[in-house]
């Protein structure tokens, strides 16, 4: 812009911030892959999915279980399940990291698990929070998963686990390895009974808790987008010293090599997993 | 306290459970089996040499054998991808579960790996899907099964043929949800506190008994492993002889019952009493 045009422009205005767009907290959100801005409200009835280019937004996990089950009625089960710094790890860190975590969160735990009705039917569901130390999991979140495979076998209810996780706590060293064997032991008792176990794998899921019970559902749905797999990029590129292709580990990289059976973007979600239980529902019964 | 004699360090335990010369899961199978059989593949991709299978004689008893597979030197190493294995090798090793299964032979798994291979491959054929079937299906294998953590125990990768009945750990081996430096580059961004990361993991075979993740120590040699093979393959050859009897004897359904109760009881959490009994009503979210 030439000096000039200061002058013929008008309506002319006295001050010009040099800096971006600010964006007023609380009003806008900016789009983080294209970059538009988003007016809350629409951003919100639009289930967190970007209306321009479908990014679909990290959801907490009362975010979620809001969206899925039916008239918002959900009752939580083992919300009294507390962290303790078991090992201990190294000076308390890990206090630290509990206490920043419930804090941001509102939440005492990775997972929120409970039951509700979803199209109507009956559910145990689980939901991950993935601003509570990453979503990972370790002896409370296995120990509540573990319950939720329970409750499915003891109430034959279909069960339903959507991940957002980085994997498993390192905080709690082995105990976390072992919720692992803990949770996949409970699945392998619930599935003899025929449940239903529907996996929706959000973003990010990976590590520890994919390669346990949630690469192991009987239907895996993935959301659009989200990062999918065993380990992480970066450790992956350190590993073999060279970039990743574009996409590697996305939902669609993992659904054309036939690990998850569908890609369904979040406003079918709901309808998507009450037509997989009424099918279900309608099995033989002998 | 008034012995003085010097306890290993986490950090040392690490280095000893790695140092070159370790027996490796090729040495016992050398030296405690007859007649061992290599089986190889997937059936499904491909055969994977990170870990190794196949059938033998232990005292007079067929077993199947599975383990991770690490190589003497670097060419070895690099044929064996250094024991970290590929989905086909975990398969490979369900096939061989499911073998030992029909032909109801007790399995023992040796479990020596830095953990599953991050790699372009890996993930495209399903390595969290592998490791995660290969959990959830060894609680539904009706035989024994033995596993000994005889070098490192690289997480997920170690836990895909770590399921059984008995977990043996030896004396310097280590077993960790994280490698002490991939866990110190995320904590303290700087793999050079591996050494403090080793400590808060709580990853030697003591710490796991006291945890009860493991069920027994096989005593090593002076300095490790590595000072005395044959002193530590008799070890381990004594206290797989007394955990297999212990575990073939027992009739199956009761075996797997306790193979889910063991793992049922892992975790350490508090359970604070709700003021009411049975469910509780929802809470709105916090935030907004």
């Amino acid at each position: 812009m030439h000096i000039s045009d200061w002058f013929s422009r008008k309506p002319k205005y006295a001050v010009l911030k040099p800096e971006k767009k600010e964006i007023p907290e609380g009003l806008w959100t900016r789009c983080p892959k294209c970059l538009e801005i988003l007016y809350n409200k629409e951003l919100e009835r639009n289930l967190k999915v970007c209306s321009k280019c479908g990014y679909h937004f990290k959801l907490g996990a009362w975010e979620r279980i809001y969206q899925i089950v039916d008239d918002k009625e959900f009752y939580e089960l083992d919300g009294n399940l507390e962290s303790v710094d078991a090992l201990p790890f190294n000076d308390g860190i890990y206090l630290d990291k509990l206490r920043e975590s419930k804090e941001g969160t509102g939440l005492n735990e990775a997972i929120v698990t409970g039951r509700g009705k979803i199209e109507g039917f009956d559910v145990f569901l689980g939901v991950f929070d993935f601003g509570f130390i990453g979503g990972s999991m370790a002896s409370v979140v296995g120990e509540k998963v573990t319950r939720l495979f329970e409750y499915g076998t003891r109430d034959g209810l279909p069960v339903i686990i959507v991940t957002a996780t980085g994997g498993a706590r390192m905080y709690e060293g082995m105990l976390s390895l072992m919720q692992m064997a803990k949770t996949n032991a409970a699945l392998s008792r619930y599935r003899k009974k025929g449940g239903l176990f529907i996996s929706v794998l959000s973003d990010p899921s990976t590590a520890g808790v994919m390669a346990s019970f949630a690469s192991q559902g009987d239907v895996i749905i993935a959301e659009p987008g989200a990062l999918i797999g065993f380990a992480g990029p970066r450790v992956i590129e350190q590993t073999i010293k060279q970039k990743l292709p574009e996409g590697f580990q996305s939902s669609e990289f993992v659904f054309q090599h036939g690990m998850v059976d569908m890609i369904v973007e979040r406003s079918k979600l709901k309808s998507t997993i009450g037509r997989i239980i009424r099918i279900w529902n309608k099995r033989l019964k002998n | 306290m008034e012995q003085e004699v010097k306890e290993l360090t986490p950090w040392e335990k690490v280095q000893i459970s790695r140092h070159p010369q370790r027996p490796l899961t090729i040495d016992y199978i050398e030296n405690l089996f007859e007649d061992f059989v290599e089986l190889h593949g997937d059936r499904l991709y491909g055969d994977d040499p990170a870990l190794i299978g196949g059938i033998g004689i232990f005292r007079d008893q067929g077993v199947v054998i599975i383990g991770h597979n690490k190589g003497k030197n670097v060419k070895e190493n690099v044929s064996r991808n250094f024991g970290m294995p590929h989905p086909e090798g975990y398969r490979k090793a369900l096939r061989l579960m499911r073998l030992a299964e029909r032909w109801h032979l007790p399995v023992i798994s040796f479990i020596d790996t830095p953990g599953a291979y991050p790699g372009i491959g890996a993930e495209e054929r399903g390595q969290a899907e592998a490791i995660g079937r290969n959990i959830l299906e060894a609680f539904e294998i009706r035989t024994p099964i033995l596993v000994v953590v005889i070098g490192e125990g690289g997480s997920g990768g170690a836990l895909g043929i770590g399921v059984g009945d008995r977990i043996l750990m030896l004396e310097n081996a280590i077993y960790s949800v994280i490698s002490p430096e991939g866990c110190a580059a995320i904590i303290w961004k700087d793999s050079k506190q591996a050494e403090r990361a080793a400590s808060a993991l709580k990853l030697t075979a003591q710490d796991l008994l006291r945890f009860n993740i493991i069920d027994e120590i096989i005593p090593e040699p002076p300095g490790g492993a590595h000072n005395d093979i044959n002193a530590t393959i008799k070890a381990v050859e004594e206290s797989i002889a007394r955990n297999l009897e212990m575990i073939c004897s027992k009739d199956l359904d009761s075996l797997l019952e306790e193979r889910y109760q063991k793992v049922r009881r892992i975790g350490i959490f508090e359970e604070k009493l709700v003021p009411k009994a049975g469910v509780e009503p929802a809470r709105s979210p916090s935030s907004t």
